[in-house]
């Protein structure tokens, strides 16, 4: 009998063994406390809403992915954000919605959110699994394995090489060593922002062309918010690009004619 | 479908609501800072029952510190990589009964400062004519910090000096000078040291002495071999300066026993402080790293054990800069106090205040961080920090600094360091990777905090009401009565700053008591003693230490704090020997000078 793991659980069961091997090789938690939190506000907000507005108990890949990402990503001293963000995340799938699609990654949304309105509790990982080479390197190639299984390869390669592209460009204009512009996408946090963020289904226009497209943006815009010293640049770039090109998308579909069935002539 | 959208309506009601929380808890916390404004003598004294007045020149002490000018390959990140060596230590080295103060400086060719106290308000440098002065020439590194302790027993506080160099030991000859005795007791040639503590770790009753690396002792500052010198990794680097335990042999004579007795560490040290955690006789080891994981080690007089993660204390990485021990909560139990960075929107990493756990002692001892319960979490890029009774309410007060590069007020390098910082170890690691600093900031120009405890579990920062509103780089702070007054005066080393004297001035209502202590059995400085005070219900536990903060040290003298019309109950000491001693109802507002029998 040939065992097969369900589409839907392979990215909750990558980005858990991020976590576990993660922690276990290099303590990277803030907390296992704080992990939970996220996790079950997480869980519960989706289990709650879902019950409420689509009359049914949603399989929970998503809200789980979203609870482990602010888990993972949020650094706080305090609990309490690791709770809001969880909700305000899957809140945000409910209530900023156009043409019933939502607009933002809700990791993406909750944890941009908290960077802006709690700046004095919050900040986001820069560091947090060692800085070294092999868990590095295993976790690109693993996510590569699972985004390419999950057709959406494309829009990380893009990224990346669109980073690259912009790192050496901003290394020009600044004339800061081309190492250190490359540095960030060797860190932690670019792993779950290329795995996870810009490849969510739900947040990202339909055409395999455009797509690329807007993540080219979404670097392109990283790249302009770096310039101006934006630490968190690709989380607020994403914020920014993500939306807007639903947001086209979504009014370009509108004015689309609508192709009705003719009854022959009589 | 109605329903549906009014749950909407509701749900979009409270996402909002939501969406703000964060701006009104914020409102309520500062609202609760409102009270640290300045306030006239009269009125700070009054409400906090303390005024704290800078009295540095007016004492005669002009002494501004100096950083070193390193390898020129650094010469792009130098304000960073220069950034330490402003330590401050305390002691009555020439026994008059009289606080002095050694200050170290860290440019190539500074000198040290020896501040005798004059006993009339004022201080004298006496360092270069007792030979501790000249004490960074080219080639031998700089000072980053010292600690005193009577290592042969002959009365008189010892100097050791650790730099990034070649680390020093003088003996003091009674007071009347210093006598360099580095090469009889064997200290290695060069070690890039940040921290070192005096403790008589096997309570044989001679002391020894804990030397902590921060670069590597194969590097050479002035004369980079490499550009890759720099940590690893922010949070996990394990390529700092090995850690050195010396064993006080007699005579003069040290051996080096840190590996023989576990311990056996790279971390970046930044703080060290040892106190007896357990009840145990033996002082526990406590080492604050930078870019990573605190550690604690166990001592139980013949081996060190590191029970960090054990004890909650080593689990999550972040930046130690200060280690300090205190009985916070008057519960007769020790505290520890470590500082961290935090600076708004980059890097929340938060102070912690690890208390013992209610139910855990001995073995299962398990801390929890308290310190965003008790209110002394945010301090900025903190350093030094220290315990002590500023209003000599009977309850320990915590005097934080911080501030790390203050330089061009308007632009600062927050973005090209956590850049950076992010970066895989071969990056990061590497100088010549850092983005120049261009005169950047790096928090720079911070307010300093007074936390007042207010004896109920909760400490309010009262600092600008009661008169610290400098903002200077401030790395390490003693606290020390100066003038024999029973009260705690403060003294603060800033990086490329003034040496600041904040003297203090408390309220007359409330009552202190003290205690210098001399070892007999024990070792003379009386390093590990124990003092616990009962009166009024209550009891306090203070212990004499070796260095404490962020290379510094407090007056050997203990100070307690007693409240208005104090009944005092007992006092019990216990020595480093295990000797104990209890006086019965001893009268406050006095120094007690205690003499272990032999």
């Amino acid at each position: 009998m040939k065992f097969r793991v369900d589409n839907r659980y392979v990215a909750p069961l990558f980005i858990t063994c991020i976590l576990v091997v993660g922690h276990f090789a290099y303590g990277f938690l803030e907390s296992y406390e704080r992990t939970a939190l996220a996790i079950g506000a997480a869980i519960v907000t989706e289990l709650v809403l879902g019950r409420i507005f689509f009359g049914k108990w949603l399989n929970l890949a998503s809200a789980y992915i979203t609870g482990i990402s602010v888990g993972i990503l949020i650094r706080s001293p305090a609990f309490w954000p690791y709770a809001l963000c969880s909700v305000v995340s899957i809140m945000s799938k409910y209530v900023l919605r156009v043409k019933d699609r939502h607009l933002w990654n809700p990791s993406n949304f909750g944890i941009c959110a908290l960077l802006l309105l709690a700046p004095d509790t919050v900040a986001v990982l820069s560091v947090q699994w060692g800085n070294f080479l092999w868990p590095m390197l295993v976790i690109w190639v693993l996510g590569s394995i699972i985004i390419w299984r999950a057709k959406r390869f494309h829009i990380s390669f893009t990224y990346v090489l669109s980073f690259f592209l912009f790192a050496f460009v901003r290394s020009w204009i600044t004339g800061h060593p081309w190492r250190a512009e490359v540095a960030p996408i060797t860190g932690p946090m670019y792993q779950l922002f290329v795995f996870f963020m810009i490849t969510d289904p739900k947040t990202t226009v339909r055409s395999k062309t455009w797509q690329c497209v807007v993540v080219f943006f979404v670097a392109f815009v990283e790249m302009l918010l770096r310039l101006n010293q934006v630490i968190y640049a690709p989380l607020y770039a994403l914020f920014i690009v993500g939306p807007t090109a639903m947001l086209i998308e979504t009014w370009l579909e509108s004015r689309r004619p609508v192709l009705t069935q003719e009854s022959p002539a009589a | 479908m109605k329903g549906r959208a009014t749950a909407r309506t509701v749900l979009t009601v409270i996402f909002v609501a939501l969406l703000a929380l964060p701006l009104l808890l914020k409102h309520f916390r500062t609202r609760g800072e409102a009270a640290n404004t300045a306030l006239d003598a009269n009125a700070a004294l009054s409400r906090y029952g303390f005024r704290l007045t800078e009295v540095g020149q007016a004492a005669g002490i002009n002494f501004v510190h100096q950083a070193p000018t390193l390898d020129p390959k650094l010469k792009h990140i130098m304000p960073q990589v220069a950034s330490m060596g402003a330590g401050v230590s305390i002691v009555d080295f020439d026994r008059d009964g009289w606080a002095d103060i050694y200050v170290t400086n860290s440019g190539e060719g500074s000198k040290n400062a020896l501040y005798r106290n004059q006993k009339d308000g004022s201080f004298k440098d006496v360092a270069a004519e007792l030979g501790v002065g000249d004490v960074n020439q080219p080639g031998t590194g700089v000072s980053m910090g010292a600690v005193w302790g009577d290592y042969d027993n002959d009365g008189y506080e010892d100097l050791f000096l650790y730099k990034w160099g070649k680390p020093e030991l003088f003996h003091n000859d009674a007071g009347h000078g210093f006598t360099r005795v580095t090469d009889k007791a064997k200290l290695p040639a060069w070690v890039n040291a940040n921290t070192a503590i005096w403790f008589d770790y096997d309570r044989d009753g001679k002391l020894d002495l804990f030397l902590g690396g921060y670069y590597s002792e194969d590097v050479d500052l002035w004369h980079l071999k490499s550009t890759k010198m720099m940590p690893e990794s922010f949070e996990y680097a394990r390529n700092g300066g090995r850690k050195y335990l010396f064993h006080n042999l007699g005579g003069g004579l040290f051996e080096e026993v840190s590996e023989k007795l576990g311990i056996d560490s790279r971390r970046w040290a930044l703080a060290a402080t040892a106190a007896d955690l357990r009840g145990t006789g033996y002082p526990d080891l406590f080492i604050a790293n930078d870019y990573g994981i605190s550690e604690l080690y166990f001592n139980d007089g013949k081996r060190f054990r590191e029970v960090g993660k054990q004890t909650g204390v080593g689990f999550s990485p972040k930046s130690g800069m200060s280690a300090s021990v205190a009985d916070v909560l008057n519960n007769g139990n020790y505290s520890i106090y470590v500082s961290n960075i935090s600076e708004e929107g980059v890097l929340i990493q938060g102070n912690n205040l690890w208390v013992p756990r209610d139910g855990t002692a001995g073995e299962s001892l398990k801390f929890d961080n308290l310190a965003r319960a008790m209110d002394v979490e945010i301090g900025g890029w903190s350093f030094g920090a220290q315990f002590g009774d500023l209003n000599n309410d009977g309850t320990l007060d915590l005097y934080l600094v911080n501030g790390y590069i203050s330089a061009d007020r308007n632009t600062n390098y927050w973005y090209d360091f956590s850049k950076i910082a992010g970066g895989n170890s071969t990056i990061i690691s590497d100088a010549a990777d850092w983005p120049p600093m261009d005169g950047r900031s790096l928090s720079g120009y911070q307010p300093k905090r007074v936390w007042l405890n207010d004896g109920t579990g909760k400490f309010v920062n009262v600092a600008q009401a009661v008169g610290v509103g400098d903002v200077y780089d401030g790395r390490a702070v003693a606290l020390v009565d100066l003038w024999n007054r029973g009260v705690l005066d403060v003294v603060v080393a800033n990086q490329k700053g003034p040496l600041l004297i904040y003297k203090n001035t408390v309220g007359p209502d409330n009552k202190w008591i003290d205690f210098e202590l001399e070892g007999g059995a024990s070792n003379r400085s009386a390093i590990g003693a124990e003092v616990r005070v009962f009166w009024d219900g209550r009891q306090q536990v203070q212990e004499v230490t070796g260095g404490s903060g962020f290379c510094s040290q407090n007056q050997r003298r203990l100070h307690f704090g007693l409240g208005k019309n104090p009944s005092l109950e007992k006092v019990e000491v216990r020595w480093p020997s295990g000797k104990t001693q209890t006086l019965d109802k001893p009268a406050p507002g006095q120094v007690y000078r205690l003499k272990e029998t032999v």
